[in-house]
């Protein structure tokens, strides 16, 4: 018993080491790629702060870092929630894309850019987090009043799909009407991109991304106490009411921050806490909230290097590269818990 | 155990939403007693249960945590009410097994026990080496020890159930709530979990409170039974008051022979129709030929039973027609010549009683009537 404990942390020394190395290797990757090359030399001179011009610099400090930051915080963001999500409905393909959330917060989006921008308002990114935020709160909201009619908790992830639809066919109505100049805006934003990040949207994401996901590992216990079902969390003394409200909030707020600053990017959501569960062999929130996390940044982060390099100097949307790289993840997924089970 | 607590309800209401389902509910669980609820499906078993889970919240009245002297017969003293108490404070007094199982993802069964310790470790929820120690006697206790490492998913359910006990048990509540512990299990498993349950509420004191569909052990397993028919508790006692007459045919809503209160057989129903074939048994040997010919849908007459023969139980609820004499009496000529006319009747005659002795000569001078008459199936 013992041997098998000692064999079990050392897979998870292993595992979070491995992600710290992923991360390194990764980032160290998204610095020095891109149409411009920069020597290691310049590098280490612009992160100690001793090279302050130049191209090299303007390039590094104030596109493909910030960019970096906001894969890693936003990565994270994503898989945290889609972990919350899928503890909440004990449903392996919740996630917020599935569940209708991002496309509440796109049709938000719409609405807020094509109102203010016909009355010639810029929208700040402030406005826009707080619309994408607004957006997913009434998906979540109505999410939420199906799930305390319904039982059966598959139903609910078809009503997702399909306040999904009933979101993007308004989403669509709306472009109909619009002027040609507000549509591009949102068509780049709904196809998902982390470019244009400025040090200031990497602050203000940092501290919400950090404050929602350090009171969520604090919630751990409950939180591994709800994985045996409500009954017994209430039987072990947790407050299940708002054990559930925290957890809509919080999943919440992560996805509407990942919405409002890259627009919607599916599948990291739905694909990572697998793959962390897969890696790590174990449930316990303790370790898969900040397992998820870095497994998160590490996914955007390579997503993001093969969005912009795969087809450089043109940018492919991130979303297709997450789908396309973590859809036959998740099938596999499926596939392989399907037959562990019988 | 040095506290002795026990549960009580006080004019306890209990149902979903507001539509009350049961009312009046006054129930009382000593330390190291087991009550059992029984009643048809529907009748408000789970919901009561639930209602003491906190799943469900009361509609009225009390549920009340109760402090017992160490004499059994003793006072009560220092009541808290269940309604007054946080969450945290019930998980230490109260734990349940309910018969839906949990499906936990890559969970070792010790893990799964483990959760037992919650409401006894810190706010991140890590185990120490006292509670994981506490973990495996509780395992221990219910011998599910060899299955700790495995995954939950791979253990058969009696196996899975015995895992619950002992997460309920790691928990060191002072009552412990089962709902129908026994479903989905075989017969061993069932044993198995009731034994537990039963010398475990003794050894640690735990007051038990569970529902049970299965009658036979229910009256075993018991201290005290109180059955529930869908709007209160109609009878609380002990087994053997409440196993006594028709009163449980009458609660389930059976006829009266279909079930045997005394041995707790039931018995599927069977065409009671003019009778073609006589059945000459005793002392067991004839429940074979009453199963047979009731799965065969064959109408037929028994006799001549003694009233407290094992088999009288069976040929009540079987036969169309039983002939008996009282118990421990001769049978005499009187009963002789009914069972002569019942016999004349039947198309056939079927004798399994080899045995016969002073006391049922009758049947044997029966075998020998039927066998001049020409009806009587030699061969079984």
């Amino acid at each position: 018993m013992k041997e098998r404990m000692e064999r079990k942390v050392f897979i998870w020394i292993l595992f979070f080491a491995g992600c710290l190395c992923a991360l390194v290797a990764l980032i160290f990757w998204n610095v020095t790629s891109g149409s411009m090359s920069v020597s290691g030399k310049e590098i280490l001179g612009i992160l100690t702060g001793q090279v302050k011009e130049g191209a090299a610099y303007q390039i590094l400090w104030n596109i493909r870092l910030p960019r970096i930051c906001a894969a890693f915080f936003l990565g994270g963001a994503l898989a945290v929630s889609g972990f919350l999500l899928q503890t909440f409905f004990s449903n392996p393909i919740a996630g917020p894309y599935v569940l209708g959330i991002s496309s509440g917060a796109k049709l938000v989006v719409a609405i807020t850019m094509i109102l203010f921008l016909s009355k010639g308002f810029r929208v700040s990114s402030f406005g826009m987090m707080a619309a994408a935020f607004l957006g997913s709160i009434i998906a979540m909201a109505f999410i939420l009043l199906v799930s305390l009619r319904v039982q059966k908790m598959s139903l609910l992830i078809v009503c997702g799909i399909m306040i999904g639809y009933i979101c993007s066919a308004v989403t669509e109505l709306l472009v109909t009407f619009a002027d040609d100049s507000n549509i591009v805006n949102l068509h780049h934003w709904s196809m998902g991109s982390l470019s244009g990040m400025s040090w200031d949207k990497v602050k203000f994401m940092t501290f919400m991304v950090l404050l929602t996901c350090i009171v969520t590992f604090f919630l751990s216990k409950p939180i591994g106490a709800y994985q045996l079902g409500e009954a017994y969390a209430r039987n072990m003394g947790v407050n299940v009411r708002l054990l559930r409200i925290l957890l809509i909030l919080l999943s919440s707020l992560l996805s509407a921050c990942v919405t409002a600053f890259a627009g919607p990017i599916s599948f990291v959501g739905i694909a990572v806490p697998h793959l962390v569960k897969l890696m790590v062999r174990t449930a316990k929130p303790i370790l898969l909230i900040p397992g998820c996390f870095l497994c998160g940044a590490i996914v955007t982060l390579l997503c993001d290097g093969i969005a912009r390099t795969l087809f450089a100097p043109t940018e492919v949307s991130i979303s297709s590269v997450t789908a396309v790289l973590l859809a036959p993840v998740v099938i596999l997924m499926m596939i392989r818990k399907g037959a562990a089970k019988r | 155990m040095d506290q002795r607590i026990g549960l009580k309800t006080e004019n306890l209401s209990i149902g979903y939403g507001k539509k009350v389902l049961l009312s009046g509910v006054e129930l009382e669980v000593r330390p190291g007693a087991v009550l059992t609820l029984i009643g048809p499906n529907g009748s408000g078993k789970s919901t009561l249960l639930k209602t003491f889970t906190r799943q469900l919240k009361s509609l009225g009245g009390k549920v009340l945590f109760l402090e017992f002297d160490k004499n059994p017969d003793g006072g009560e003293s220092a009541i808290q009410n269940m309604d007054e108490m946080s969450g945290g404070e019930i998980a230490k007094m109260l734990s349940m097994v309910m018969t839906e199982r949990p499906t936990p993802e890559l969970m070792t069964c010790r893990e799964v026990v483990g959760t037992g310790r919650y409401p006894y470790v810190g706010p991140m929820g890590i185990l120490g080496a006292e509670d994981w120690q506490k973990v495996d006697e509780a395992m221990k206790s219910v011998s599910a020890d060899e299955v700790a490492d495995k995954s939950f998913y791979e253990i058969s359910d009696g196996q899975r159930q015995r895992v619950m006990l002992a997460r309920a048990l790691c928990q060191e509540p002072k009552v412990l709530v089962l709902d129908e512990p026994t479903s989905y299990l075989d017969m061993r498993y069932k044993l198995d979990i009731l034994e537990n349950i039963r010398s475990l509420s003794k050894k640690l004191g735990i007051a038990v409170v569970m529902s049970l569909h299965e009658l036979d052990l229910a009256m075993k397993v018991s201290d005290r039974i109180a059955c529930v028919d869908g709007t209160c508790i109609s009878k609380i006692g002990t087994p053997e008051e409440i196993f006594s007459g028709d009163y449980v045919q009458k609660l389930y809503g059976i006829e009266q022979e279909t079930f045997h209160p005394l041995t707790g057989e039931i018995f599927l129903r069977s065409k009671k129709e003019f009778p073609k074939v006589f059945v000459i048994g005793g002392a067991g040997v004839g429940l074979p030929v009453y199963y047979c010919l009731q799965r065969e849908e064959i109408p037929f007459a028994a006799g001549i039973l003694f009233e407290n023969d094992v088999e009288m139980g069976a040929a009540r609820a079987l036969a169309s027609r039983v002939i008996s004499v009282p118990a421990f009496h001769p049978m005499d000529d009187k009963a002789l010549e009914e069972a002569k006319k019942v016999l004349d009747q039947c198309e056939q005659a079927i004798c399994p009683l080899q045995e016969f002795g002073p006391l049922n000569e009758a049947n044997r001078a029966l075998r020998d009537y039927a066998r001049a008459k020409g009806i009587l199936c030699e061969d079984n």
